[in-house]
């Protein structure tokens, strides 16, 4: 009797524990991975900005011409390795200050410290898909608010060389097999791209893996470093989340 | 369970009490810094890409 109260007792003791380390893992995943990685999304972004705009800038350059529309000189980003953070995403719909970095790669860890480029899709600003994926919940969320994104929304990039600014055209939510919508002409597998497009893939429902909802984005222009943004493209729409 | 790890702590019980919390402070530092962060690529939740499971870009074999 007494042994059986002890095995009884012991397994309880055990389950308590267990369900205080889910308790803990929750907490972990949905506060402290936020905690930690805005504070060092945070570093990342003035460390690219002190890069972007201290050293020399990259003359002599490829140039290649972007559409026809924006003649601006865009310096083609080449063989990034993977995991490096090449740029800065601004979103003026999520907030006058929000900027996130944009590193190579979609692994796991790589999404941890950014927005992360699919490899082998386009880089910023040139023809075809320049294609991203952000973490909707947790490890700092920069595509969290993506379905607050509407048509005509204004996303910059801003690389060493240059600002990208891409236009919302428009979303769908698909599961997450969907390959097409990274396609050099998004949804159009195989087809042969004569445009520049943008697109943002996060997680939906909210909290959950089931679907992803995507964002495509058309280029409206292309500015040089030199030149500078416009500050039109960086107006906070009505109703911005903020 | 615990009850060995109590009578194990040395001290009277204002003493144990501050043991018992250190080494539970411990375990959520351990937690927090290494464990979580090792399990949790295996999370299905985690994932967040698109990806071809099977590997097709033919959109009639997507699932509803």
């Amino acid at each position: 009797m007494k042994a059986l109260r002890w095995v009884v007792g012991t397994i309880g003791e055990l389950l308590i524990t267990l369900g205080v380390l889910v308790l803990l893992f929750v907490a972990w995943q949905l506060w402290w991975t936020d905690v930690t990685a805005n504070r060092e999304q945070a570093v990342a972004i003035q460390a690219l900005e002190r890069g972007f705009t201290h050293d020399s800038y990259p003359t002599g350059s490829s140039t290649t011409p972007g559409p026809a529309a924006t003649p601006a000189p865009l310096a083609t980003l080449k063989n990034v390795p993977f995991g490096e953070a090449f740029g800065i995403v601004r979103i003026p719909r999520f907030g006058a200050d929000y900027a996130r970095p944009v590193l190579q790669g979609t692994d796991h860890e790589t999404l941890g410290k950014g927005v992360g480029h699919y490899v082998g899709t386009a880089m910023p600003g040139e023809i075809g898909n320049f294609a991203t994926a952000g973490h909707r919940t947790t490890y700092g969320k920069p595509y969290a608010d993506i379905d607050k994104l509407r048509p005509g929304d204004f996303i910059v990039i801003e690389t060493k060389a240059n600002y990208m600014v891409y236009a919302v055209q428009r979303h769908v939510i698909v599961t997450p097999d969907h390959v097409d919508v990274i396609a050099p002409v998004p949804q159009h597998p195989g087809a042969t791209p004569t445009e520049a497009w943008m697109t943002m893939t996060a997680c939906h429902p909210k909290f959950s893996a089931q679907q992803r909802y995507v964002v495509f984005s058309k280029l409206m222009r292309i500015f040089t470093r030199a030149g500078g943004l416009p500050a039109s493209f960086m107006t906070v729409p009505a109703g911005a989340v903020g | 369970m615990y009850g060995p790890l109590w009578r194990l702590l040395p001290g009277r019980w204002p003493v144990k009490a501050f043991l018992s919390f250190v080494l539970a402070a411990g375990v959520v530092v351990l937690c927090f810094l290494w464990v979580f962060p090792t399990i949790a690529p295996l999370m299905p939740f985690n994932d967040n890409t698109i990806q071809s499971g099977s590997p097709s870009s033919d959109p009639t074999t997507m699932a509803p």
